[in-house]
């Protein structure tokens, strides 16, 4: 009986082998294929086992964590939702997240290897960090004075520190409550489907993903175009522009809102806001030369981060020469981001050099320990030293003795420019009025901020100086606000 | 090889007892409980949960117990046998306390003591009554026919998910399957320790097998296709193939004639196909064991296989600790069927080895026990009795790992379940048993034994 035993005994043994051959199959061999199953909720459970970092303003975190004590445990929370949601995005348990809670996602869900002690301390200890928190460069004196200045009003606010590229406001109206979307279940997608189908878009961050045709104040690039091209030398000297304007090849008179334009100087020209001035240079600088110019302050560029991404702002690279007239003052396919015209004012007030603009100061673990810090970079030249210091001396006469008065401070060197942006089937859509600008305090080596402003308004029709009349005093405010707090 | 080299051990070379071993041992199995236990708890509530002393007291008091019963009733017993079942016993109540946490309304880990406590209660009552397992030879047809009742008694009661093999009344639920399994396993040892040699070298010759005589192999069959029936009518499939298991290595150790072994195997593999072609509720097992992963990629989400595999590769090699998987996701069965996932997922693929290397010692220790032994039916029962152990382990695991179909089973020791406990404690008090037999250096024991020397088939 003895031998039957053994082998009966080895038969168990063969089972013995055959369960931890398997076992090291489905735990080793394929375990990578399993924990990233789509189907295994591991990964979201581990996801929302622990609060997410904070997204801080002015050293005060603008989100918060609750637990909520079900599977997926702790949700996202605003303390000032619509406030901030251009800046922080959602972060929904259901619908994924965006902007910055998507850009820094690993950093605030505790996944990125550089919170991490040591090197492939993850990985060796299976353990995921506490969520570290992103510093954005936002104030929160001038995103409020920009989200008040809106006032519910469809329009977007960008302010940019010229000399760094910090993005000091970032506001999209009208705006959502974030938090609606932050857990899971019927009220959320309720929400979702409500925010979705809302007439004013309130998800759409207008700031950096919605383009406009900029209008008039795209001007301030083609004169910069002009004078870099030395199309113009003396911008107080008289133009040749024909008068009255037919677009070339055409029988289309561009007719002038303002008067006086005839042979107008190019600062006349910005003074006032001459469309055949402005569209008479675009063309004499040619497409090429166009095209190099708006490049240069970030115009055509798919690739511009924040770090989320910003819509491309768009100046045709093909185009007959009565085209390339009417893109030369803000119309037919020329479009820009509020942020892209916030580069604009920047790049004047910063002496040509444009900062890369950018939203987060520094990321830190959750104990406040920095680990990436972002600094002042250039982003490009957007042109000489010298036509920056002539479009300054321009956009000054703007708010001074133009169309931007209402943009005036006392006591604080301020430079702008009007824009009405006509949209719609035979511009029948509300138009909307930009106004860019940037500020600068007399005793200071350097401007203190830029701002581009648009805002949807009724009264702005085909009036150039509307722009100044709505979209001014808000630009105004959101610079005071900078002013006070620099000051 | 022969038996006989056993008969011809020097009377000096006596064994020592062992008993010092296995209090030591036992000490460790009740202290890695406890440490589980408290593991769980600082896990989870950075706590060690308050009634961990109460809890490690209860254990140890268990063990201690049961330890005095082996020591005065069975001085000789194998010393591994019982600080392996207090270990597993312990280990399954510390998975069943940790899934408890994840259901706050079905709390099961109180119920388990209770179990274990009589389950060492029975262990104790059977080490200490049960002097010679031989007695149990007499009782070979009662033990048949109370296990023909015991499982066709569930037939009568309602299904519980699919299987009927639940008896209910009162609060009280149990699975009278699993108390069968000893009674046929002491019915086949005695009727095979009783007809082996007719079976043996009797019967017509058909190529190179040897088929036995219908007169002898009538009985055995019957029963065993009566056994098999009831369990495919009570859909109870995992019973059913450790049952025919148990029959195929019964008989082969007892005969050595390798035609069983064809026709077993020819057997289950036709009884497999058919159930598993024409019972909708096994084919959906087979179908799941096919593709683990089809009602995912059908959008319908992932089925209990395919969460228990999550939960297996989850834990990777070292485990996630203690309390920190989410095994729970496998829903339905987590403590029961399913619980060596939670093992998996949370002590990783080490902790899983421990724990299968635990099963095969304590299988070998059966077998060692049987191979020392000199009584036919003592061997066959203790053969049978770790068979048992080693078929539901592999059945099971295999089971929940997608190595075999999932068939519903309880892992020996570790999972929920009151009547499988309680069997496992028989069974190793069995154990305990018939290995004090085995060891104990006896000089008149030749004398004892019952049968008398064996007749082994020279070959």
């Amino acid at each position: 009986m003895i031998p039957y035993i053994r082998r009966a005994a080895a038969f168990c043994l063969l089972l013995l082998v055959a369960l931890l051959a398997n076992a090291a199959r489905v735990q080793l061999f394929e375990a990578d294929e399993l924990n990233s199953s789509s189907a295994n909720r591991r990964t979201t459970i581990d996801r929302y086992d622990q609060p997410r970092g904070d997204i801080l303003v002015d050293g005060k975190s603008v989100t918060g964590s609750k637990d909520t004590g079900e599977q997926l445990a702790y949700e996202r929370t605003y303390r000032h939702g619509p406030l901030y949601a251009p800046v922080t995005g959602y972060a929904s348990q259901t619908y994924g997240t965006t902007l910055l809670e998507n850009a820094e996602d690993a950093i605030l869900s505790g996944t990125a290897p550089i919170l991490a002690p040591l090197p492939l301390w993850g990985d060796i200890t299976r353990s995921r960090q506490p969520g570290g928190d992103v510093v954005t460069t936002v104030e929160d004196s001038m995103q409020r004075a920009a989200y008040d200045g809106l006032a519910g009003r469809r329009g977007a606010v960008a302010a940019l520190d010229p000399a760094t590229g910090k993005i000091l406001a970032l506001v999209s109206s009208p705006s959502y409550d974030p938090e609606v979307l932050s857990g899971t279940g019927s009220s959320v997608t309720d929400a979702w489907a409500r925010l979705n189908g809302a007439a004013g878009l309130p998800m759409l961050n207008r700031a950096i993903r919605q383009t406009y045709p900029p209008g008039s104040a795209f001007k301030i690039v083609t004169a910069a175009a002009a004078l870099d091209a030395r199309v113009v030398t003396d911008p107080d000297a008289a133009t040749d522009t024909p008068s009255p304007y037919l677009l070339p090849g055409t029988s289309t008179t561009l007719p002038n809102e303002a008067r006086g334009c005839g042979k107008a100087s190019l600062a006349e020209a910005i003074r006032v806001s001459c469309n055949t001035v402005m569209a008479h240079l675009g063309v004499e600088v040619g497409l090429e030369g166009m095209l190099k110019a708006v490049g240069r302050f970030g115009f055509n560029d798919d690739d511009l981060r924040i770090p989320s991404g910003v819509a491309r702002s768009n100046f045709d690279s093909d185009m007959s020469d009565d085209q390339l007239a009417l893109s030369s003052i803000g119309q037919y396919d020329t479009t820009a981001t509020p942020l892209q015209m916030a580069m604009v004012a920047s790049a004047v007030a910063n002496g040509g050099d444009l900062s890369r603009p950018h939203l987060v100061n520094r990321v830190t673990t959750a104990d406040g320990d920095t680990v990436r810090q972002r600094g002042a970079e250039t982003y490009h030249r957007a042109m000489n030293p010298a036509t920056a210091m002539q479009l300054r001396r321009m956009m000054v006469d703007v708010v001074e003795n133009g169309t931007g008065t209402n943009a005036a401070i006392d006591g604080v060197t301020v430079g702008g420019k009007t824009g009405t942006a006509q949209h719609g089937v035979d511009n029948s859509g509300t138009p909307y009025a930009w106004f860019i600008s940037w500020a600068q305090e007399p005793g200071s080596g350097r401007p203190a901020v830029a701002v581009a402003v648009v805002v949807e308004d009724a009264s702005a029709n085909r009036a150039d100086i509307s722009g100044g009349g709505s979209a001014a005093p808000i630009a105004r405010a959101v610079m005071e606000a900078a002013l006070k707090s620099r000051g | 090889m022969t038996a006989t080299t056993a008969e011809a051990r020097p009377p000096e070379l006596r064994l020592p007892k062992r008993r010092g071993v296995e209090l030591s041992l036992l000490i460790g199995a009740v202290l890695i409980s406890v440490y589980g236990y408290a593991s769980v708890g600082l896990a989870r509530n950075n706590a060690v949960p308050p009634d961990a002393a109460g809890y490690g007291a209860g254990l140890g008091l268990l063990a201690l117990l049961a330890h005095l019963a082996v020591r005065f009733r069975a001085p000789y017993a194998d010393p591994l046998l019982l600080p392996i079942a207090v270990l597993l016993n312990g280990l399954g109540l510390v998975l069943i306390y940790r899934l408890d946490l994840e259901t706050p309304r079905d709390q099961a880990a109180t119920t388990q003591l209770i179990w274990s406590t009589l389950g060492v209660a029975l262990f104790i009552a059977v080490v200490v009554l049960l002097r010679d397992h031989r007695v149990l030879q007499r009782y070979a047809y009662l033990s048949v026919a109370v296990a023909l009742v015991l499982m066709i008694a569930p037939i009568f009661f309602p299904a519980v998910n699919g299987a009927k093999i639940w008896i209910r009344f009162g609060g009280l639920s149990f699975q009278p399957g699993e108390f069968a399994k000893i009674l046929l396993a002491v019915f086949f040892a005695a009727y095979l320790a009783a007809n082996r040699n007719a079976l043996a070298y009797t019967g017509r010759r058909v190529w190179k097998f040897q088929f036995p005589t219908g007169r002898v192999l009538g009985p055995i069959v019957a029963i065993w296709l009566i056994s098999v029936g009831v369990l495919v009518l009570e859909r109870d499939l995992g019973t059913s193939l450790l049952f025919f298991g148990l029959f195929v290595i019964l008989l082969y150790v007892a005969t050595g004639r390798t035609g069983w072994i064809a026709v077993g195997l020819l057997l289950a593999a036709a009884g497999a196909f058919v159930v598993g072609s024409f019972e909708p509720h096994v084919h959906s097992r087979v179908e799941d064991w096919l593709d683990p992963y089809a009602t995912i990629n059908a959008g319908e989400g992932p089925s209990q296989l395919a969460q228990s595999l999550f939960a297996f590769a989850a834990g990777g090699m070292l485990g996630t600790g203690l309390g920190l998987g989410h095994s729970i996701l496998i829903g339905f069965a987590a403590k029961s069927d399913f619980i060596l996932a939670t093992a998996g997922e949370e002590l990783g693929l080490a902790g899983l080895t421990a724990i299968f290397l635990l099963y095969a010692l304590l299988v070998a220790r059966g077998y060692r026990a049987g191979l020392a032994l000199r009584d036919p039916f003592g061997r066959l029962l203790s053969i049978g009795l770790a068979s048992i152990l080693a078929l539901q382990v592999f059945v099971i695991a295999g089971g929940v790992m997608g190595l075999i179909p999932l068939t519903g089973m309880a892992m020996p020791f570790l999972a929920q379940g009151g009547s499988s406990v309680v069997t496992n404690w028989i069974i190793v008090a069995l154990l305990i048993r018939v290995s004090d037999v085995a060891r104990t250096p006896s000089p008149d024991r030749s004398a004892a034994g019952a049968v008398g020397p064996v007749a082994e088939d020279e070959r």
